[in-house]
């Protein structure tokens, strides 16, 4: 009897008040764009705000009234993209997915390191640092901020190495953890197999040489040796051209340092070792 | 007849300024800090609590007399109250997005969260505590919700001034703005002693 009067009172006040909010919520209904919904519907659902936008439902609300074009969505990647551009009666164009790659191959034992870091491990902090306990000053910190900022779990961090290792498979392209990298050595590229320079340094050779074994050293052994001439030497950094690069690997084999490396359809792990 | 007006006054008074929700009995502070950021919006918020506040007071009073006192139900109002209030929100909530979307959309998060806002819930329960009738208990909502418009308002003019302002690094953000709270608490101390 005791319990019975609360739960009949609880019960009877929460029905009376559902049934007023539901009467309400008809007689003040909103008409919403169906657009709109649908859209929301094609887009992934994981509010991780790549885009720019306050969530999915923010992104398809722009999208709907074209202040988006419909490959906004960098986590969506091409099959998003069609299905939205099908739904907005638009051309699907050549797009194109990404996927984050790591420019830099400076791990333990083959970038030198010339000092302890006690600080708070995080690269951002670590990189405030006027100094870098890293001999290289443009290599990767290893210290995991675009592990711990990754919403898809695609990066983990390779104990041997102590650098970061991407995923294709989970990687979406989504770009956080190019934002996140104080070093800005993490880029996005097209998701498909090519060869790429993975060391950012601009420094002389001389100087790479002595603090990476990884290094660009800047022999320009490359640019000779490729016989599609698809390699340049611009602004002191060696360029691939994607367009007339026939994958061939001439120059991953010629290049010294091994700082060429041919990156994979389905991940950016480093394949060279040792 | 002039006691009672008299003791309505001194509610207004006491509510309102003496023991102003936020700067007196720091309650509810999460929507004063989120929604402060410019006048406009203030004064929206305002006047959003102001209805689900005086509502929700109505309603719980009722309840209370007349339901959860006469069944000995005294333990449950915590629930039931807080049902009444999530009710308010929403019905403010389908009002507003009908009526006021630029409100709507400016509020954000902060228009569910008045239902977990606790000055909501300090008044319905404070409104039963002091032994008001229904007359008093919608006077004194009105002017709690008058005190918590006045602060945020306040604050919320501190604030459009403090964007122009050159405040060192560490406390950009949301640090100065507690700073201008406990300088406006500061004056609003000032009220004590008014109502005896």
């Amino acid at each position: 009897m005791s319990i019975l009067v609360p739960t009949i009172l609880v019960g009877v006040l929460g029905l009376a008040f559902g049934l007023m909010l539901a009467f309400f919520a008809k007689k003040f209904a909103v008409p919403v764009n169906p657009l709109v919904q649908e859209i929301e519907r094609v887009l992934p659902g994981a509010n991780c705000g790549a885009c720019g936008f306050p969530g999915c439902s923010g992104l398809a609300e722009k999208i709907a009234s074209g202040e988006a074009p419909a490959n906004a969505c960098p986590v969506g990647g091409p099959r998003v993209w069609t299905e939205l551009a099908r739904l907005l009666g638009q051309e699907s164009g050549s797009w194109e997915a990404k996927r984050a790659l790591l420019l830099c191959q400076g791990g333990k034992g083959v970038a030198q390191t010339v000092a302890t870091y006690e600080g708070v491990s995080d690269c951002r902090a670590a990189h405030l640092l006027p100094a870098s306990f890293k001999g290289c000053r443009f290599g990767c910190l290893g210290l995991g901020n675009c592990v711990r900022v990754c919403p898809f779990q695609a990066i983990h961090m390779d104990q041997e190495s102590g650098l970061p290792v991407i995923d294709w498979e989970r990687c979406t392209g989504c770009g956080k953890c190019v934002a996140e990298c104080p070093r800005s050595i993490i880029v996005l590229t097209p998701k498909r197999e090519q060869v790429t320079v993975a060391c950012v340094s601009p420094d002389p050779g001389k100087e790479v040489r002595k603090v990476c074994s990884r290094g660009c050293i800047k022999c320009q052994l490359c640019v000779r040796t490729c016989p599609e001439g698809a390699i340049a030497f611009e602004n002191g950094r060696i360029v691939i051209s994607r367009e007339k690069c026939t994958l061939c690997g001439l120059c991953v084999e010629k290049c010294p340092t091994h700082c060429i490396i041919r990156v994979g359809e389905k991940m950016a792990l480093l394949e060279v070792k040792g | 007849m002039n006691g009672e007006i008299l003791s309505i006054f001194k509610i207004i008074v006491s509510a309102a300024f003496v023991d102003n929700i936020i700067l007196a009995r720091y309650i509810g502070l999460c929507p004063y800090i989120g929604m402060s950021s410019s006048v406009a919006n203030s004064i929206g918020m305002g006047m959003a609590v102001t209805f689900v506040m005086v509502l929700a007071s109505i309603v719980t009073w009722v309840l209370w007399n007349y339901a959860l006192v006469p069944l000995g139900l005294e333990y449950l109002r915590i629930m039931v109250f807080i049902l009444v209030i999530a009710t308010l929100v929403q019905l403010v909530e389908i009002l507003l997005k009908k009526n006021v979307p630029n409100l709507y959309r400016a509020m954000g998060i902060y228009l569910p969260l008045i239902t977990t806002n606790c000055a909501i819930l300090a008044v319905t329960f404070l409104g039963v505590d002091y032994g008001y009738t229904l007359f008093q208990v919608v006077v004194y909502s009105i002017s709690v919700a008058l005190g918590f418009t006045v602060a945020l308002v306040l604050l919320a003019g501190i604030r459009e001034r403090l964007r122009l302002a050159k405040i060192p690094s560490f406390w950009q953000g949301y640090p100065i703005v507690f700073i201008a709270t406990c300088l406006l608490a500061i004056a609003f101390l000032g009220f004590r002693g008014l109502v005896k």
